[in-house]
């Protein structure tokens, strides 16, 4: 199976170590990060590029744009993982209207596209006959949305609720674990790396907000924006409130929930039990379905990550490589 | 409630049966036999659990079984709700806060405890409110949003509701 990847940041990268390590079966014929690209029809050298991009040089050449990469490579899917814009989509948006109009499958793990544009984009891919798959753009590892999509089908889902941010969880733990403030606990997050620079995106829901939007829109049959999501982030939240918390066995964490009938989107901090299994340590993402036929199910795993991320792209590529892939 | 019945064999059966009746549910039975025995009666302590609105309808039938109903201590208000407000609690007028649930007449805050770290900074607050139904508890808490919005608390919910 050929691929072209668009997007050679954390999770680029981690795709294509783990094409390097692996015996997936999958040659990389376009390659392109925001500066520069590469097409190769007999298959790019990924350890070259991995080496010319971590000594902080581009991974090919700037005369190909990742448009060009698009539009002219010869490949089955279009691997598009650069970085989420919630606004418009852009410019990622456009390049997986430019790969299912060439009939090409997309594999994203990119959330703006699919929370904006997704009926049509599966319209698009239906017509062209393609797979449009998008497992990375909730919760990372979790193949939560193959678990509802195929595993669950059939049933109906009256609620889901979880920690889907593990930036925030990560930050609750920590004040609840030693009693640190936002502020010291934001600091040790940015510090491991955790936390953005401008932590808005995390802190604020909107991130958990436009997961929920993508799982409301693409599997709940739900027609929602991000604009629909009741939203209220962490970063009021004292040691003191989780203490009182504490005090009762409890603890708070930040929660996303849909409950379909009632129209809810919600993120905000909430009491939980600390023995509930969504109470989840560290950057860990949880997330519970409740179903009528399988009754509650809940997810736990990691939730970013390089490796983590690019293991929810490469079983979506597999998955459409098993079913189907032409030239390869 | 505490009963007091003739103590023949078959009479404490007979008082209980009306309770199931009215689809009632019985939590205890507390059997004093030590009262004294002059007026030939029984005293019966018994805990139970009813449906709103059904217990005229079990002293109707108790009435009728010959048994005389001595005491009723009623524990009206059944859910529990606990929440976490944070903010400047004290000076957006705390008992005020409290007022508004308190005023409903079917839901009261019934504990509340209050952390004031410093001077000017934000304070935290667990509030616990019960109410005699889960609609009245629902109203509360939208009660609660609403002055939370008004006066800029943040109102930290259970997971679960009521």
């Amino acid at each position: 199976m050929r691929i072209a990847i668009l997007g050679f940041g954390s999770v680029g990268r981690g795709i294509a170590r783990a094409i390097l390590a692996k015996n997936l079966d999958i040659t990389v014929t376009g390659l392109a990060d925001s500066r520069s690209g590469i097409i190769d029809p007999a298959g790019i050298d990924l350890q070259t590029a991995l080496d010319q991009k971590e000594n902080g040089g581009p991974c090919g050449s700037p005369e190909v744009s990742p448009a060009d990469v698009v539009a002219k490579a010869d490949y089955d899917v279009l691997v598009e993982v650069t970085p989420t814009n919630v606004d418009d989509g852009e410019p990622a948006l456009g390049h997986i209207r430019g790969a299912l109009g060439r009939q090409k499958h997309v594999v994203t793990s990119n959330k703006g596209p699919i929370a904006l544009a997704y009926p049509e984009l599966r319209a698009l891919a239906a017509a062209n006959g393609v797979f449009l798959k998008y497992e990375a753009t909730v919760c990372g590892a979790i193949p939560l949305i193959h678990a509802m999509q195929e595993g669950l089908a059939g049933n109906t889902i009256s609620r889901l609720y979880g920690v889907f941010n593990g930036t925030c969880n990560y930050i609750l733990t920590r004040m609840a674990e030693d009693s640190l403030t936002y502020e010291q606990a934001l600091a040790e997050a940015r510090e491991l790396g955790y936390a953005e620079a401008d932590p808005t995106y995390d802190v604020e829901g909107i991130d958990a907000g436009v997961k929920l939007v993508i799982l409301a829109n693409t599997i709940l049959d739900m027609q929602t924006t991000l604009d629909d999501v009741e939203r209220t982030g962490i970063t009021l939240l004292t040691p003191e409130a989780l203490q009182l918390a504490e005090d009762q066995d409890c603890t708070i964490r930040l929660i996303g929930e849909i409950v379909p009938e009632a129209g809810v989107l919600r993120v905000s901090p909430r009491i939980v039990a600390k023995a509930h299994p969504l109470v989840v340590e560290g950057t860990l993402n949880a997330v519970t379905v409740e179903t009528d036929l399988a009754g509650d199910l809940t997810f736990i795993g990691k939730g970013a990550g390089s490796t983590e991320t690019a293991s929810a792209v490469i079983g979506d590529l597999l998955y459409i490589r098993d079913r189907h892939v032409q030239g390869s | 409630m505490k009963l007091e019945m003739k103590d023949r064999p078959g009479q404490l059966v007979a008082a209980l049966q009306p309770i199931s009746a009215v689809g009632g549910n019985i939590v205890a039975v507390i059997h004093q036999r030590e009262t004294p025995a002059v007026t030939e009666t029984l005293d019966v302590q018994i805990v139970l659990k009813l449906p709103e609105g059904r217990l005229s309808r079990l002293l109707e039938l108790l009435r009728e079984q010959g048994v005389n109903v001595v005491r009723i201590d009623e524990e009206r208000l059944l859910y529990e709700c606990t929440l976490i407000m944070i903010g400047h609690l004290m000076h957006t007028d705390l008992s005020d806060t409290v007022d508004r649930i308190d005023t409903t007449g079917s839901a009261e805050v019934t504990e509340l405890s209050l952390v004031m770290p410093a001077i000017a900074s934000p304070s935290s607050a667990r509030i616990t409110i019960r109410s005699t139904t889960r609609t009245e508890m629902k109203k509360a808490i939208r009660i609660l949003r609403g002055v939370a919005e008004q006066k800029s608390l943040l109102i930290i919910e259970p997971l679960e509701g009521a």
